[in-house]
């Protein structure tokens, strides 16, 4: 066993029912670091990280904590920290006596208690609210208290199912800032489970993208962004267009637009390329240039220093282009454009009857 | 100006106009009426009773309600009454929350079924259930011989009176935690449960603390219902004078043997605890909807 997998889990599968929730998923959480469990909802993330609590029974599979086996140990024994969602703080009780919950329940002294809990209350910026309840808390100070108490009882590792979910945008920003700072001052090792790619790219130092129950690709962010191994990775992260076309000797053709990187698929085969909107160039047309490829401006919406250009390619697909206002070329609705898309990337088409993404 | 020659002009609509203030008059008196008839209904039928039995229990003055409160078998007949609603609520309390707790927490085939069975005692009548009681440990009733044979009297005695009150007090504490238990969701119990504490330290920590006002609101209608129950427990006791009376069926028997005065004592007794349970049971309710909303 590798001695820096703080978590390990093994073949893990859990099915209710006739529906496998997990189907058989290995990833290890590196000790000290941050891991992100991505993916849509119903991907199975959640229930991988309530496997890991123990509040969930796995059907199948193997589960260590810090080297230690702890499959088909209770709850209790595996002092894993939890924090919610919907914060699932104890709400007759006051912030201070939530705090210091896990360390009553392990019979501590008061004088413990009390001393652990202002240092924790001061540690989540909460001090002065140690006498409130729950309901006098907003969203973001009820998730710090929950971060507290999940912390309090020192535990091997802090697992966070959606723990930014239930807040607002703008304290959802603040708070992931302030998780991080908080990282790395205590280094505790942290998994979290999370669908927003941005929240998992900024704050991890590894992620595990999910879908289906299964691991669709683990890696560091740039990995996961730069280079996605499949097309669900390809098509999840960074919200790209997606353009159908077929494979012509090792390129995706797209209309006129011949792109790169289908070596591996089938002559003839279907296949689609992803392309990020801030990926596609544009440029004025150049009946010189060999490898002009053009397309149709639909329409141009400015939000401030960004500008988002619709495009229609000359097959009549549509894509969207991002660019810095500043860089705008003049695009009048209507006019014509030389497009680049070479930094698409091709995938083999969804197979027939897949859902859509 | 024109002639128009359209539909007929409409009376004056305009706001404040007279047709407005005509209109807002009859509501008002439509409204006034609704409630005084609900106020003569409820004068009528709820506190006409009520002023009735108290004037009738002062008739004789004070000293006849202290000779009446404090003779043997009146005594008795309370003592009866709160042994009875006493063993009830431990029993119906206890396995009332747990069953809430099955009910709620757990899927089960059957749950649906039981889940409607609960409520079977509120649509029986109490007759009913004393017979059926009597049918099961009287006379050559199916348990009678086991209970004989070990020297047990069941059917006119206390614990025959106890079972069937138990039986009728089934729903109460069931139907009063399981809608809180439903509301306060498992995700508490999880978070208690990764902070470390056993089952009994959720239970007692958690669970009950944020239950504690549905339970509270299930035990009062529970000691309600149990300190007035007659029709069952009067087929079940036998009426033995002094042995298995319970308060009401001391009242009932009062009216018998022309001790209208003692009767209506008793009556107005039971009447002062009601009320003191009808309070308990509405700040109860007030707390409980405050504890469903969260």
């Amino acid at each position: 066993m590798r001695m820096n997998a703080a978590i390990r889990v093994q073949n893990l599968t859990k099915k209710f029912g006739s529906f496998v929730a997990v189907d058989d998923i290995s990833f290890d959480a590196a000790e000290g670091k941050i891991t992100a469990l991505l993916g849509p909802s119903g991907s199975g993330k959640s229930t991988v990280l309530r496997m890991i609590a123990g509040l969930e029974t796995p059907t199948n599979g193997r589960i260590w904590i810090e080297d230690d086996e702890t499959t088909f140990k209770s709850v209790q024994e595996r002092r894993v920290g939890f924090v919610f969602q919907h914060y699932a703080l104890f709400r007759h009780m006051t912030v201070a006596q939530n705090v210091a919950f896990g360390l009553a329940v392990r019979k501590q002294s008061k004088a413990d208690q009390a001393g652990r809990v202002d240092e924790l209350l001061d540690l989540v910026q909460l001090s002065p609210f140690a006498d409130r309840f729950p309901d006098q808390l907003s969203g973001g100070q009820r998730q710090r208290v929950a971060l507290a108490r999940a912390l309090a009882p020192r535990p091997q590792v802090l697992l966070l199912d959606e723990p930014f979910g239930a807040l607002d945008a703008r304290v959802r920003q603040d708070l992931r800032h302030w998780l991080d700072g908080l990282h790395r001052e205590l280094g505790v090792t942290s998994l979290f489970v999370t669908h927003d790619q941005d929240e998992a790219l900024e704050l991890a130092h590894e992620v595990v993208v999910m879908h289906e129950g299964r691991i669709e690709q683990m890696g560091s962010p740039t990995q996961i962004y730069n280079e996605p191994q499949t097309a669900f990775v390809a098509g999840f992260i960074g919200s790209p267009n997606v353009l159908q076309g077929r494979v012509a000797a090792g390129h995706v053709l797209v209309g006129a637009h011949r792109l790169p990187g289908a070596d591996h698929m089938e002559e003839g085969a279907a296949a689609r390329a992803f392309v990020r909107p801030h990926d596609v160039r544009l440029a004025e047309p150049d009946p010189e240039a060999a490898a002009a490829v053009e397309a149709r401006v639909d329409r141009v919406s400015t939000l401030g220093w960004l500008s988002r250009v619709m495009l229609r390619l000359d097959d009549g697909q549509t894509i969207v282009a991002e660019i810095p206002s500043d860089e705008l070329i003049d695009l009048t609705e209507g006019t014509t454009v030389a497009v680049d898309l070479r930094r698409a990337k091709a995938f083999e088409a969804e197979p027939v009857g897949a859902p859509a993404e | 100006m024109s002639v128009v020659l359209g539909p007929p002009r409409l009376v004056d609509v305009t706001p404040g106009g007279e047709e407005m203030r005509r209109r807002g008059r009859r509501r008002a008196l439509v409204r006034g009426a609704i409630v005084a008839v609900c106020l003569l209904y409820l004068t009528v039928v709820l506190l006409g009773p009520l002023v009735g039995i108290f004037l009738s229990a002062f008739r004789e003055g004070l000293p006849k309600i202290g000779e009446t409160l404090t003779s043997p078998d009146v005594r008795h007949a309370f003592f009866l009454t709160f042994e009875i609603a006493i063993v009830t609520l431990l029993v119906t309390t206890t396995f009332g929350a747990v069953t809430a707790w099955v009910l709620v927490r757990h899927r089960f085939v059957g749950r649906r079924i039981l889940n409607a069975l609960v409520e079977l005692p509120l649509a029986m009548s109490p007759v009913t259930v004393g017979l059926a009681c009597v049918l099961l440990f009287g006379r050559g009733g199916w348990f009678e011989p086991w209970f004989t044979a070990r020297g047990i009297q069941v059917i006119f005695a206390l614990p025959s009176m106890i079972l069937v009150t138990i039986f009728i007090c089934i729903p109460f504490v069931i139907r009063s935690v399981a809608p809180v238990l439903e509301e306060l969701g498992t995700e508490e119990e999880d978070a208690a449960r990764t902070l470390g504490a056993s089952t009994l330290q959720t239970l007692f920590r958690v669970i009950l603390p944020n239950i504690r006002w549905g339970l509270f609101y299930g035990i009062a209608l529970t000691t309600a219902r149990s300190i007035g129950e007659i029709g069952a427990v009067l087929i079940v006791s036998g009426m033995l004078k002094g042995q298995t009376e319970t308060a009401t069926i001391y009242v009932l028997t009062a009216f018998e043997e022309r001790m209208d005065a003692e009767g209506y004592i008793v009556a107005l007794t039971l009447a002062a605890i009601s009320i003191v349970m009808l309070l308990v049971i509405e700040i109860s309710k007030r707390r409980k909807i405050k504890e469903v909303m969260g």
